[in-house]
């Protein structure tokens, strides 16, 4: 058993643990309430977006628009998103896993990364992925702007012909609970049939300046506000599995410390019984030389006394048969007397 | 009857908030076309959004509001701005937009080689079109 000392020592260092999960946890708590009322204000515009856009494809389906055709290259974009803190559970692993396990569809060699969030830099640069643009800074706080800006740098490179296909890979928040890492397709834009067969029964729709010019001013702002979206739900899905992480961390060194706190009071009773057993030991080996002197003692006393007695004895004898003469009393009945007293006293002695 | 009512639904969004949202008679906004006004039962149409005021008129009264880049989607009895910037007269920075102005204005006027004029352009519209709801 570990004594006394280590399970203290290794005790409050798991308390002290416990008060920075703790903190972090409230930390992220407050900042998952905040990223997800702006992940919610962000809701309206994206699906109105989205609802416009499907609507427009619904109505004008073959037109042939670079934004709708696959580009010439064979280079794939993938914009991570991930986060720039670990100490987030899976979060970050798993949307680079996204982007990994995917060979089939996103071949390594292919492949072109844009990351926002150095931790997925981190683990793309180790795979071997090529990073073409860094953005970690925007994810300390998501505007609208940055999001736009790099949005355009992504775009630009479409339209230059550089890469020929745009995916995201980020985590959609579904509640506070639920975060679910997702791999789409921005560019080229495409719908499956039965989202552009419910944009379908709306009416004609017409366009001002026409469906070419709406759609080149359009598509850029539905993929700015798609990867914005992205953003301000991947904050508040890396604040949730933060809080998450941080939850059970906390509850885990809880858990730690009752053992500790058990295997101390255990350690704290074992060392009160040895003492006292050592006490007891030492205190019975004291006596136990205490007694065998006394009975030493009581010997050499009972000794003294005896030859004490029975000179004491024979001299009043001595002295009586010398003092009288008449022997009107028999010797023999007062010695006996005196041994009676004798006897007495041997009794009182012990 | 619905039809006697001259009133249609009027959201405006931006990435941040929905801005606007409420019952009104007539939308005048900019579009890259020009200015347009648009009653209840207009044809469905879908238009994009240059730098300008938009007038929101309900039936007591009028809100005025700075609306930059973005589309609207008119349906007949609906319509959606989707602007990825709109502000309130009174949430605009009056100085800011002065100076705004008066950088772009300078830029225009330097016509150095470097500058963006298409930017530059952009920013003095929209600094004038702050500057014009004062």
């Amino acid at each position: 058993m570990a004594s006394m000392r280590d399970i203290k020592r290794r005790k409050s260092s798991i308390q002290s643990t416990q008060q920075i999960t703790k903190a972090m946890k409230l930390v992220s708590t407050v900042k998952l309430q905040k990223a997800k009322l702006h992940a919610e204000a962000t809701d309206p515009y994206f699906n109105h977006m989205y609802q416009t856009v499907t609507s427009i494809l619904a109505k004008s389906g073959n037109i042939n628009h670079p934004y709708l055709t696959p580009g010439v290259s064979d280079k794939i974009a993938v914009v991570v998103i991930t986060s720039n803190r670990g100490l987030a559970g899976g979060y970050n692993a798993n949307v680079t896993k996204l982007v990994t396990n995917n060979q089939d569809l996103l071949p390594k060699d292919k492949v072109e990364v844009f990351c926002i969030g150095s931790k997925g830099r981190e683990a793309l640069e180790r795979y071997g992925y090529h990073i073409k643009e860094d953005h970690s800074e925007i994810m300390e706080a998501p505007a609208y702007e940055d999001a736009a800006a790099v949005c355009a740098r992504v775009l630009d490179a479409f339209t230059k012909g550089e890469i020929g296909q745009i995916y995201l890979a980020y985590t959609h928040f579904k509640n506070t609970v639920v975060h679910v890492p997702k791999l789409m397709k921005l560019l080229p834009v495409e719908f499956s049939e039965e989202e552009i067969q419910a944009a379908d029964d709306k009416l004609i729709m017409n366009y001002e300046p026409n469906v070419e010019e709406a759609l080149n001013l359009i598509i850029p702002k539905y993929v700015t506000s798609i990867f914005y979206g992205a953003l301000v739900e991947a904050l508040a899905s890396e604040n949730g599995a933060r809080m998450q992480a941080m939850d059970s961390a906390t509850s885990n060194a809880e858990d730690m410390i009752s053992d500790l706190s058990l295997k101390y009071n255990r350690a704290r009773q074992g060392s009160i019984t040895q003492e006292l057993t050592e006490i007891i030991a030492g205190a019975e080996a004291i006596s136990y030389i205490i007694i065998e002197g006394v009975k030493q003692w009581q010997k050499i006393l009972e000794k003294s006394l005896r030859s004490l007695v029975r000179s004491w004895i024979s001299n009043s004898l001595r002295e009586r048969s010398r003092r009288s003469t008449r022997p009107s009393r028999s010797p023999v009945k007062t010695v006996s007397v005196w041994s009676l007293r004798l006897h007495r006293t041997w009794v009182m002695i012990p | 009857m619905a039809d006697e009512s001259r009133n249609f639904q009027v959201e405006i969004i931006t990435p941040e908030r929905v801005f606007y949202t409420g019952e009104a008679t007539m939308i005048e906004f900019t579009s890259v076309e020009g200015d347009m006004g648009v009653y209840k039962n207009h044809i469905p149409l879908t238009t994009v959004l240059a730098p300008g005021i938009v007038t929101i008129t309900e039936e007591d009264g009028q809100k005025k509001a700075a609306v930059h880049s973005g589309f609207a989607q008119i349906l007949g009895d609906k319509v959606t701005l989707l602007a990825e910037i709109a502000e309130w007269p009174d949430e605009i920075d009056w100085d800011r937009a002065e100076a705004a102005k008066r950088r772009a204005e300078e830029r225009l006027a330097a016509k150095a080689e470097n500058t963006d004029m298409v930017r530059a352009e952009l920013a003095l519209r929209r600094a004038l079109v702050r500057i014009s709801l004062r």
